[in-house]
Parts: C-alpha cells; sequence; structure tokens
C-alpha cells in the first residue's frame, strides 16, 4: 500500500475494489438465491418423503399415497427426449460445422435455429398437440411428448455441439486427413470422441429443461392421473411437473395437498440433478487421457 | 534423369479467394531425394507443399489451376480422390500434432482404417514404424501410454512414424523442426538422411543451414513465383540469381 501515493492512484484503487466488492455480490446473491430456494424446498417438503412416496401410486384422489408414477413418467420422457434430441442435435452440428460451406444459407439455418430457442415452451406444446398427437396419430403418449421434448432441446444441444466440435483442433483434423483417411471417418473417429465431453456439458442443460418442462407434455404426453403404468411408448404417463401443476391448480385439495407438492417438486429437482449427476460422470469417465 | 522423376507441377496457379499465392509453377520433384523449399514467410512453399497431398483444398474459397502429375497422372483430375494421394503421400506437420491416444494407436490408427491389417501384422508394422523413426528405444515400454506425455522432439518423431506407417512413396515436412530444439533438431535431420533411402522427401525450411544440410536439390522461391531451382551446392554456392544470393546470405528475408 506504500504505491498510493497520488490522489489519481488512489482512486483508481478504490474503483478496483468497488468493482470486486460488485462481482462478488453478483456471485453471493446468485448463490444465495439458489441456497434460498433449495432450502425452502427441502424444509417444506422433506416431511412427506419416505420409501412409500416414491415407490407407490397415488391414493385418495391424490391425496394420499405415492408419486412413483409421475416419476416413472419423467424418468422416460426425458431419456425419450434425449434419445431423440442428442443424436439429432449432433448430427445437425457435425453437419453445420463439418460438412457445409459457410455461407448465406448456413447463416440462415443458425438463424433459425436461434429463433427456435427462442419460441416459448406452450407453442411446442401446441405443436406436438397438432402435429405428433392428431397428425400424425401418436395420440397423448410418451413417444409425442419425447418428441416434443426433443425438439424443444435441440436448440440448446445443437448450440453446445457446435462449440464443441469447433474447440477440438484443425490439427487434429490435418493429421488425420493427411494420413488419407476419409472424412467421415476422421470425424467419427477423431473430431467426435473428443468433442463429446463438451456436448455432454452443453446438453446437460437441455436434459435438465426437458425433464422440467410443463408445457410441452400438457397436451402431448401427461395424464392428469393415470392408475396402470405405461406399457408402449404409445401410452399416456404421469409426471412430475404436469403433476406439480395439477396438485396446486386443480386438485381435489389444494391445501391439504401442499406438503405432497412440496415433495413432488423435491423429487423433481432430485430427478433433475440425478440425470445432470449421470451425464457429468459420463463426461469425467471419457475425459481421462483426453488432454491436449 | 526424366525416368527417375515421381512428382511433376505444370504451370500451376493457385488461389486465396482473389489474392494469387502461386504463380505459374513447374517444377519435378526426383525420386529418393530430399527437396528442400526455402523462402522468405508468405512466398508461398507451404502452400505448394500443401497442393502436393490436395491438403489446401480443406480450406474454403481457394482454386488449383494447373496440373500435378503423380504416377503418370494428375492428382488434381476430377476422378482422383484425394483420400487415395494422401495414403501415398504423407505428411508432417510444423508443429507436432499427435492424436490424444496411446503411441501405439497413434501409429496403428491409419492402416487399420484404411487396410484389412491383421493384429500381428500390426504389431510388427508398428514397430518397424517406429525403428524407421529412430523412435522405438525410447518407447517400446511405454505403447500404451498416452502420446501426449512425449517430448516435443518425440513427438514429431511420432508424427514421422505415423506417416511412415502408412507406406507411402513421398513425405512432405512443412517446416518439421522450427518447433523443435537444437538436438531434436538434429535427430530429425538425420533420420531425413536415412529416410531418403526409401523414401522422396520433399521439405520446407526457413533455416537456410538445414536445407544445405539435408538436402540434394533446393528451390528457392519469392512473392509466389520459384526463382531459382537447382542443386543444393549449386544453389549455395554459387546461384545464378541476384535474388536468391541476398536470401542465402542473409540481406533480405
Amino acid at each position: 500500500m506504500k504505491m498510493l501515493k497520488t490522489p489519481s492512484m488512489r482512486w483508481r484503487y478504490f474503483k478496483q475494489s468497488a468493482f470486486f466488492a460488485l462481482v462478488r455480490a453478483s456471485a453471493l446473491i446468485i448463490t444465495l438465491a439458489l441456497g434460498g430456494i433449495l432450502l425452502y424446498i427441502l424444509v417444506s417438503g422433506i416431511s412427506v418423503i419416505s420409501w412409500d412416496f416414491i415407490t407407490q401410486r397415488p391414493t385418495d384422489a391424490m391425496t394420499k399415497g405415492g408419486i412413483m408414477p409421475a416419476i416413472l413418467g419423467t424418468i422416460y420422457l426425458t431419456i425419450g427426449a434425449i434419445a431423440i434430441g442428442l443424436p439429432l442435435g449432433i448430427a445437425s452440428a457435425v453437419y453445420l460445422t463439418e460438412y457445409a460451406r459457410q455461407g448465406r444459407i448456413i447463416r440462415l439455418i443458425k438463424v433459425g435455429i436461434n429463433c427456435l430457442a427462442g419460441v416459448p415452451s406452450v407453442v411446442f406444446g401446441l405443436f406436438g398437440l397438432g402435429f405428433f398427437v392428431i397428425f400424425l396419430k401418436f395420440g397423448s403418449s410418451i413417444l409425442s411428448g419425447s418428441l416434443t421434448l426433443g425438439f424443444l432441446i435441440l436448440p440448446t444441444i445443437i448450440g453446445a455441439s457446435e462449440e464443441a466440435l469447433k474447440a477440438v483442433p484443425q490439427t487434429f483434423r490435418e493429421a488425420s486427413l493427411s494420413l488419407g483417411v476419409s472424412k467421415w471417418q476422421t470425424i467419427y473417429r477423431i473430431v467426435l470422441p473428443n468433442a463429446l465431453p463438451g456436448i455432454l456439458t452443453g446438453s446437460i442443460l437441455g436434459i435438465g429443461r426437458a425433464a422440467g418442462e410443463t408445457a410441452p407434455i400438457m397436451f402431448t404426453a401427461a395424464a392428469y392421473f393415470t392408475a396402470k403404468l405405461p406399457g408402449s411408448v404409445f401410452d399416456e404417463v404421469m409426471a412430475l411437473p404436469y403433476h406439480i401443476y395439477v396438485l396446486a391448480t386443480a386438485g381435489t385439495n389444494i391445501e391439504a395437498t401442499r406438503p405432497i407438492q412440496f415433495g413432488t417438486v423435491l423429487v423433481l429437482v432430485a430427478v433433475v440433478l440425478g440425470i445432470d449427476l449421470i451425464a457429468i460422470l459420463i463426461r469425467a469417465s471419457m475425459r481421462k487421457n483426453k488432454r491436449w | 534423369m526424366e525416368s527417375n522423376v515421381i512428382l511433376s507441377v505444370h504451370q500451376v496457379n493457385f488461389y486465396y479467394g482473389v489474392m494469387r499465392a502461386l504463380t505459374n509453377i513447374s517444377m519435378t520433384f526426383q525420386k529418393n531425394r530430399v527437396t528442400a523449399l526455402i523462402g522468405p514467410s508468405g512466398c508461398g512453399k507451404s502452400t505448394l507443399l500443401r497442393l502436393l497431398n490436395r491438403m489446401n483444398e480443406l480450406i474454403d474459397a481457394t482454386r488449383v489451376e494447373g496440373e500435378i502429375l503423380f504416377e503418370g497422372r494428375n492428382i488434381y483430375a476430377p476422378d482422383v480422390d484425394p483420400v487415395e494421394i494422401r495414403r501415398k503421400i504423407g505428411m508432417v506437420f510444423q508443429k507436432p500434432n499427435p492424436f490424444p491416444k496411446t503411441i501405439y494407436n497413434n501409429i496403428s490408427y491409419g492402416p487399420r482404417l484404411t487396410t484389412g491389417i491383421s493384429n500381428v501384422d500390426m504389431d510388427a508394422l508398428v514397430e518397424q514404424s517406429l525403428r524407421q523413426a529412430v523412435l522405438w528405444d525410447e518407447v517400446k515400454d511405454i505403447l500404451n501410454k498416452s502420446a501426449m506425455n512425449l517430448s516435443g522432439g518425440q513427438q514429431q518423431r511420432l508424427c514421422i512414424a505415423r506417416a511412415l506407417a502408412m507406406k507411402p512413396d513421398i513425405l512432405l515436412m512443412d517446416e518439421p523442426t522450427s518447433a523443435l530444439d537444437p538436438i531434436s533438431t538434429a535427430k530429425i535431420e538425420e533420420l531425413i538422411e536415412e529416410l531418403k533411402e526409401k523414401y522422396t522427401i520433399i521439405i520446407v525450411t526457413h533455416n537456410m543451414q538445414q536445407a544445405a544440410r539435408v538436402s540434394d536439390e533446393t528451390a528457392f522461391f519469392y512473392l509466389g513465383n520459384l526463382i531459382e531451382y537447382n542443386k543444393t551446392e549449386k544453389i549455395f554456392t554459387k546461384p545464378d540469381v541476384k535474388q536468391t544470393e541476398d536470401y542465402i546470405t542473409g540481406r533480405f528475408g
């Protein structure tokens, strides 16, 4: 601090500390907000969490019993959305970054993808209803819901995949091509394996969104209540986000089911974090030996 | 003389967009010789090198005019697959660029994808390639370790071994020692001397002494033109063109 002699230096030092304080405060506020929400859910919902709650079906007009069908439904829908969104998204990104000649058409496609990301989720729901449920006659089903959610998370996955593909050093591609290895083999053997951890990192966001969305599955997959578990992809399912919506707005006894609502929210958060965790573990195992 | 020509370039022009990088280049490369391409930065020598195995077409908006004949065929003819050309004309790059794989898999990568080689033969091929690149003794016990842990000089010899595993006819080297220390550089230069018995080598270098030490033939480029092409001794003792003399004596460049 001996250096702080002139007023201008002192002023600059003050500006620096003020700015740092501001940045720290921002980080703190976000952490507190997240922590506060999680804590509130935990405190309000923990009382109903029990083994029975996550393994039993709802009883007494959904005022008692568990939420197992909804947990299962959300897992099915999320896996379905990943199964549809991930390959399609990665393939699109490979085309955009590796094959397409950069030009006006590609720019137009990219604008289109960005627009898709900005479309409200209820619009996806209506699209799913019109196209998958009615036009393709898939009915309100796991298939329709997965397709709708898959399209919903497509922009996220394409964006993440593009970034990850661009991050693979050009020298790897050159090295492979210079050996007389074809372009597709180069992409399949060198580019994709090195991009996959990055692709998964970005896609985790999309996966979380797929599990948590309500509007897109309202018209395409989710049942208000169904006693039986789904037997095929053409069956309706209960799903956690929709179950929360139903209990909190249209349930038989909204006040009495408050704890169940919070319990369901808690389970939903846990399921989303669980799916994220699996993706993170896969990524970590792939990242080994992949340093350059 | 003519029968020993392995590669010949006929009136080649090359453009990056509207900018012409090479102007009317015609030259022939001799079999089992080391040819050095020298010249100041931006003179087009690396561009020419990358034209010889069709690596330039990975860059958008480039255009080639003229012919490059390899085994009597124009490698830019519409029916020629660049993948086939690159199998026969290998390349070593300026910076060592091993794959983030094991040492063994770096070598086996190319042959495995392009031939139906058996595992036993593959072991032999990996050893042979590493021996040719004078790397075998250093890595024979760590073949299953990541190539990223090797030193820069070892990585570059690994890249040479990787190219040799494809059994190419020609090896193109784009400033292969510019990122290496003097000892690693000396090793690579010795290696080039040995390799020319079996391969034809074309090397781009910024290092004049290196060109004088390793090459039989030297071509001097300036501003996209081939200024002088002759025996290395001749170029470095009494060049025909004043510009060449100015460059090799360090008066510009």
